[in-house]
């Protein structure tokens, strides 16, 4: 299972692999919000959270659909299904190299951009933090999102409807833990709410998802 | 020709038609279908028009309190609705009867109208009562979501061209659908406390709308869960047949073949 | 070690496409696969790879012992042919590749990225997947596709010494690959579609 998770890695890494691109996509949300809200510091401080983490989540949604749909249109995922690797375990590798190439370096580089929205000093520690619990859980929706869809001609618009609404929790909990952390408020609940999110979809979903792509192979 | 030969192999899968769930479901809810229809006349009728003509206008609201009478039954249904489709979905997903599935897919465009419903009077009651057409209360909000879902769910459903594995997804999904959604609601009751006023009709409360109000309320309410049931008939029916035209023609062409 | 089937069943789209099948594939013994295009190989092949569920009928086999070859070979253009193989021993838990290039001749193609391969290469690469599953019964579906003639011959060289060392394999394939083989051909088994002869083929009284 090791081998399948370098062998994501290595394959964004390559040529054509797509590393890179939601971490770009990221920085553009964050330099055009100002050119659209105005360059008032107060303001974009106050939305800088809640725009971080759409922002990070829309990043993470582009990338979604290579999550199986390149093994599936190669043959790989038959081969993968007929080989000693539990599909649950297939399932939990491909979204942990999905958030190695996109979750995490989002989460680095969220409080990096805060500053361009005139985020304060523990605002950057709040995005970190909060993306880190959270970002894992986008990752692994999307895969279940994503092995739904895998048999799909066009199947990328349709992802999006599906994933978008299973990320609501997550997008508040873990927006309302920056904001209120960044308010100098109590933010346990929230972040706890996430963390358990994060935990509850990483023990569940690989099931489900799994579930989803024996079918769609048959 | 034909008809010998279809009736040929009817008679070959006569065994079959002893727990034929289709064909039993079919002759059952054909025989049911009218008198489902009654009922959900009359109770429709006596309901909103007890409701909308025969009520006292309340002192604070005037008549625009009486948009209720479909405000909460459709509201209530949209979120029944999603739990039957859900029950739906396991049963399908354990027992594989065809039948539960295509109630599932039959289901979710009338939940997803009820979900439409609600949110339009519910705006249109907003207006009079918090002066806005729309808020960002949590129970709009969740409704918003599980509008979201629906839509996502039939999506599903319509992009994928097997019958089988469709259901199996959609099955799955409503599965997972439903944690996420109940997850909603709790994180958007958390992110904003709200306006809205408590359950209208929860019978242990103090807040309860007055008892001349009520008893239209109630009629109305079985008036709904009836029109669900003959909609879920009548569309089931639908959805039994379009399958069962589908394997016909999924046979005729692979004889051809 | 052995493979056998019983009054097998397998469908394509929920319509079933051969009906009654039995056979037993027994340990240095090779079958091949015949029948028309889209007399139902494939889906055959898939049934018995556990791809998808039979629907009706027995498929038995030890676990662990099939190493099933698609029409598609699962290659990623942008990793090298060792990298590629690699991959597959190590899923398998094998881990040694050079026998296997040696076998399919691929040694000095080894660091070539596998988008630069011919399909012919490409093929020769696929199927040296194969080797390194160390799996005992082989699962095939047209694997001569885009081979030349002396690549024909060396797959056929590898499936005679895999049998001789206690493998099978299961080959649907429409040329002769000079083996010493049994022919199984799926065309009496096709699945009338307007027979009830597959209970529980359709949905239970969508009939």
């Amino acid at each position: 299972m090791i081998a399948l998770l370098l062998r994501d890695l290595r394959l964004s890494v390559r040529a054509g692999g797509g590393f890179g691109l939601g971490l770009a996509f990221f920085l553009i949300v964050s330099v055009l919000v100002p050119f659209g809200v105005g360059p008032e510091a107060e303001i974009l401080a106050r939305i800088a959270p809640g725009i971080l983490w759409v922002g990070a989540l829309l990043a993470c949604l582009l990338s979604l659909d290579r999550i199986f749909q390149l093994d599936f249109e190669d043959g790989s995922l038959d081969l993968l299904a007929t080989a000693p690797v539990p599909m649950e375990g297939a399932v939990v590798m491909k979204a942990l190299a999905h958030w190695l190439v996109t979750g995490l370096p989002l989460t680095l580089a969220a409080p990096l951009f805060g500053g361009l929205m005139s985020m304060a000093a523990p605002g950057h520690w709040w995005m970190f933090v909060t993306l880190l619990l959270g970002t894992p859980a986008l990752s692994m929706i999307g895969a279940f999102g994503a092995a739904l869809t895998v048999g799909l001609k066009r199947g990328g618009l349709l992802l999006s409807l599906l994933v978008l609404p299973l990320y609501v929790p997550t997008l508040i909990f873990g927006a309302e833990a920056a904001t209120r952390g960044m308010a100098g408020l109590d933010a346990t609940t929230p972040l706890l709410m996430v963390a358990g999110i994060t935990a509850g979809s990483v023990a569940l979903l690989p099931f489900a998802a799994a579930a989803a792509l024996r079918i769609n192979l048959r | 020709m034909e008809s010998t030969r279809t009736k040929q192999a009817k008679d070959r899968w006569n065994w079959l038609w002893e727990w034929a769930n289709p064909v039993k479901f079919m002759a059952l809810s054909g025989k049911a279908l009218p008198w489902v229809i009654g009922l959900t006349v009359i109770s429709l009728t006596v309901g909103l028009v007890w409701g909308f003509f025969f009520t006292p206008e309340a002192i604070n609201f005037g008549s625009s309190v009486k948009i209720i009478y479909v405000h909460v039954p459709s509201a209530m249904m949209a979120i029944n609705i999603w739990v039957m489709m859900l029950v739906a979905s396991l049963i399908w997903l354990v027992r594989r009867h065809h039948v539960s599935a295509l109630a599932a897919k039959a289901a979710a465009l009338v939940g997803v109208v009820m979900t439409v419903i609600a949110l339009i009077t519910g705006a249109i009651w907003g207006e009079p009562m918090w002066g806005t057409y729309w808020a960002w209360d949590p129970r709009l909000t969740s409704f918003l979501v599980l509008f979201l879902f629906y839509l996502g769910y039939m999506a599903l459903w319509a992009a994928i061209e097997d019958p089988d594995t469709a259901a199996d997804l959609t099955s799955v999904l409503a599965i997972v659908g439903s944690v996420f959604a109940l997850l909603s609601r709790y994180a958007v009751n958390f992110w904003n406390q709200g306006l809205h006023q408590g359950a209208s009709l929860s019978l242990d409360k103090e807040e309860n709308v007055a008892d001349v109000y009520w008893q239209p309320l109630v009629i109305c309410l079985a008036g709904f869960v009836l029109l669900f049931i003959a909609l879920l008939l009548v569309r089931t029916r639908t959805e039994v047949r379009k399958r069962r035209i589908h394997a016909l023609e999924m046979r005729e062409r692979m004889a051809d073949a | 070690m052995e493979l056998v089937v019983r009054d097998l069943t397998v469908a394509r789209g929920g319509v079933p496409v051969l009906a009654g099948l039995g056979f037993t594939l027994g340990a240095g013994e090779v079958v091949v696969l015949r029948g028309p295009n889209g007399s139902g190989k494939t889906t055959l092949l898939r049934t018995l790879a556990g791809l998808q569920p039979p629907l009706a009928g027995e498929v038995s086999l030890p676990p662990e012992t099939i190493a099933y070859g698609a029409h598609a070979d699962g290659l990623k253009a942008q990793l090298s042919v060792a990298e590629n193989l690699a991959f597959w021993a190590s899923v398998y838990g094998t881990g040694e590749i050079e026998a296997a290039l040696g076998d399919m001749n691929l040694s000095g193609l080894r660091d070539r990225p596998a988008a630069n391969l011919s399909a012919g290469q490409k093929r020769r690469l696929g199927l040296a997947r194969l080797l390194v599953t160390g799996r005992p019964i082989w699962l095939l579906d047209e694997p001569t596709v885009s081979l030349d003639t002396a690549s024909v011959a060396l797959f056929a060289a590898r499936v005679r010494a895999h049998v001789a060392g206690g493998g099978a394999a299961l080959i649907a394939t429409h040329i002769d690959l000079g083996l010493e083989a049994r022919v199984l051909d799926v065309t009496p088994y096709k699945a009338d579609p307007d027979a009830g002869a597959n209970p529980g083929a359709f949905d239970e009284a969508f009939l």
